[in-house]
């Protein structure tokens, strides 16, 4: 966005100024997602629904068709030509992971299906090791229900408690009570950086550095963040950090756990099998060293494939640019969805990115969502799969639509006037 | 393309903003609970039944337009009915909705449930329409667990 276009009122600036920020051309950008030129119901595409997953950039598509059109192969066993590329190239896509995540070493990142699975693994090996009767593990009331289950199962089977760091009627984490939360009987804990339900970004460098103090390890789900903010697990901290590669434009299946050298060092396996081994007799099998202790049974090696072309798609566009690009949107979106007339924001926290959830009148976001629908733009609606975070605003459901970095003002004028007609069909 | 008020229409709307028996039953002798946990509707109904016809019925909880204004409808249409007739009503009903009924077939016992027709150009919709009459239907059974749309 040129200072120019931001003086000038929205109708009088020229398309072409209205979504080009810089270097970042949102307009030419779209035409790299195949997807989002075609028609629903009659009407132009609005996808709107990000946050459930985003769509894929030919480069993205094309990867993964030219994997299985010339390199498929199994990988880390065969000494013919095919599977030494296919394990040079799935080995490079985990460099690229590495780099993305500004991991300390490519054997941190494991590939998994997805941020859940991630969350499972850390919570059957870690979690299973170090939580005990009488343990408490400690999560957010802002978590998916990916991060909520896994512990659940945990703390039921060790007769452990999970305690629920509270949340604001922002639906900001309150750090105070998160601080008293922790203590000796805390044995992990696990946030979302992002939150799925309210956007709210929650400060996981802070958080972390409190829980520091307990010696004890963080897990952030980072399945919302990846997407929209820059990553940097060095800096962080954490000891694990989660997402899936459907939401930051790769294909679904795939997922990422980065979890620090010396605890997945001392985590036993999460899954038995071929390629997780050193050896195996009947009485006794050497696993792996890392990654592929974690990496039981031949992998998505395609998955892999079209996830890094996902990562070197963003990185070319630059995390620092999508974000800023995003953030404007956001605001722009949250500005003129609020001045309807009946629109309440639900999750109204300082720090958001991608996700403007709302409620409108007494209609209920399913009618909201069809509506929607019939003109051709995508939201969600729902509790998103974060009961609990509905339970605590007392509602049943919301509608929210989420941003990615192909989506332009246009497409909120678009929901703005879609939200009109729920108005008149509902009048 | 379908047609948005062929979905939402007056007496749909109607319905769903004024919904008719909607309370607890006190003379209530079955109950039961309809959930859909897609999308988190949620809906007790309440029975009065006297051998085999009911004598009372309400409804209570949360839903979408369709959801609740078929309930209400439905409310109305079985109250002072036999059990048999109510399952022949869902029958036809679960028909309109899922588009197995041609609009000159037998739609006699719809009655003003016609309006509904529009929710077969809307598949995902579908079940919005039939969690009441599910839940009627274990309410007559005497089930006592939840009965989910999934």
């Amino acid at each position: 966005m040129t200072t120019a276009a931001k003086r000038l009122p929205r109708e009088s600036r020229p398309a072409d100024v209205r979504d080009a920020g810089g270097d970042f051309d949102v307009q030419k950008l779209r035409r790299d997602f195949p997807i989002l030129r075609q028609r629903v119901h009659g009407r132009t595409l609005v996808y709107l629904d990000n946050a459930a997953t985003s769509q894929k950039p030919q480069v993205v598509i094309d990867a993964i068709c030219r994997y299985y059109e010339r390199d498929n192969a199994n990988i880390h066993r065969g000494v013919h030509f095919l599977s030494e590329h296919a394990t040079e190239e799935y080995e490079e896509a985990r460099r690229t992971v590495q780099h993305f995540l500004n991991a300390a070493d490519a054997s941190e990142i494991i590939f998994v299906r997805g941020a859940t699975e991630a969350i499972n693994l850390v919570a059957q090996t870690c979690g299973r090791t170090n939580v005990h009767a009488g343990d408490e593990v400690l999560i957010t009331a802002m978590e998916h229900h990916s991060n909520i289950v896994p512990w659940q199962i945990l703390c039921g089977e060790k007769g452990a408690r999970l305690r629920v760091a509270p949340m604001s009627d922002s639906g900001e984490l309150l750090l105070e009570d998160f601080e008293k939360l922790l203590g000796p009987r805390t044995k992990i804990v696990a946030l979302t950086h992002i939150s799925n339900a309210l956007g709210t970004i929650n400060p996981v460098q802070r958080i972390i550095e409190v829980v520091r103090r307990w010696n004890i390890p963080v897990l952030v789900d980072g399945a919302q963040a990846v997407p929209h903010v820059k990553v940097d697990v060095q800096a962080l901290d954490c000891d694990f950090y989660v997402f899936s590669g459907h939401k930051v434009y790769g294909p679904t299946g795939i997922g990422v756990l980065y979890g620090k050298s010396a605890l997945l060092e001392a985590m036993p396996p999460y899954q038995g099998g071929g390629d997780m081994i050193s050896s195996v007799t009947f009485e006794k099998t050497i696993y792996n060293k890392l990654p592929y202790k974690f990496e039981a049974g031949t992998p998505h090696v395609a998955g892999t494939i079209g996830l890094s072309a996902a990562i070197e798609y963003v990185n070319g566009l630059g995390m620092d640019n999508i974000a800023a690009y995003e953030h404007e949107l956001l605001a722009y979106a949250t500005e003129a969805v609020s001045a309807i007339p009946g629109v309440r924001v639900i999750g109204t926290a300082k720090e958001k990115a991608g996700v403007l959830s709302f409620l409108l009148d007494s209609i209920h976001p399913h009618d909201i969502g069809t509506i929607l629908d019939q003109e051709g733009i995508a939201i969600r609606t729902g509790h998103h799969c974060a009961q609990p975070v509905m339970q605590r605003f007392g509602i049943a459901a919301t509608a929210r639509a989420s941003f990615a970095l192909y989506n332009t003002r246009e497409e909120v004028d678009a929901l703005v006037e879609g939200i009109q007609k729920v108005r008149e069909v509902f009048a | 393309m379908p047609d948005l008020r062929e979905l939402y229409q007056e007496v749909i709307l109607d319905h769903s903003k004024a919904p008719r028996n909607y309370r607890e039953l006190a003379t209530a002798n079955h109950r039961a609970e309809g959930y859909n946990p897609l999308c988190g509707d949620h809906f007790t109904v309440y029975l009065d039944l006297e051998g085999d016809s009911i004598r009372d019925i309400s409804f209570q909880g949360s839903g979408c337009a369709i959801s609740k204004a078929s309930a209400s409808m439905m409310t109305q249409r079985v109250k002072g009915k036999t059990r048999a007739e109510a399952e022949r009503v869902f029958d036809q009903f679960h028909k309109l909705v899922t588009g197995q009924s041609p609009a000159n077939g037998n739609r006699a016992e719809l009655g003003k449930l016609a309006v509904f027709s529009g929710v077969s150009e809307f598949p995902v919709r579908v079940k919005c329409a039939t969690l009441a009459w599910h839940t009627l239907h274990a309410a007559m059974q005497g089930k006592q667990e939840t009965v989910s749309t999934e």
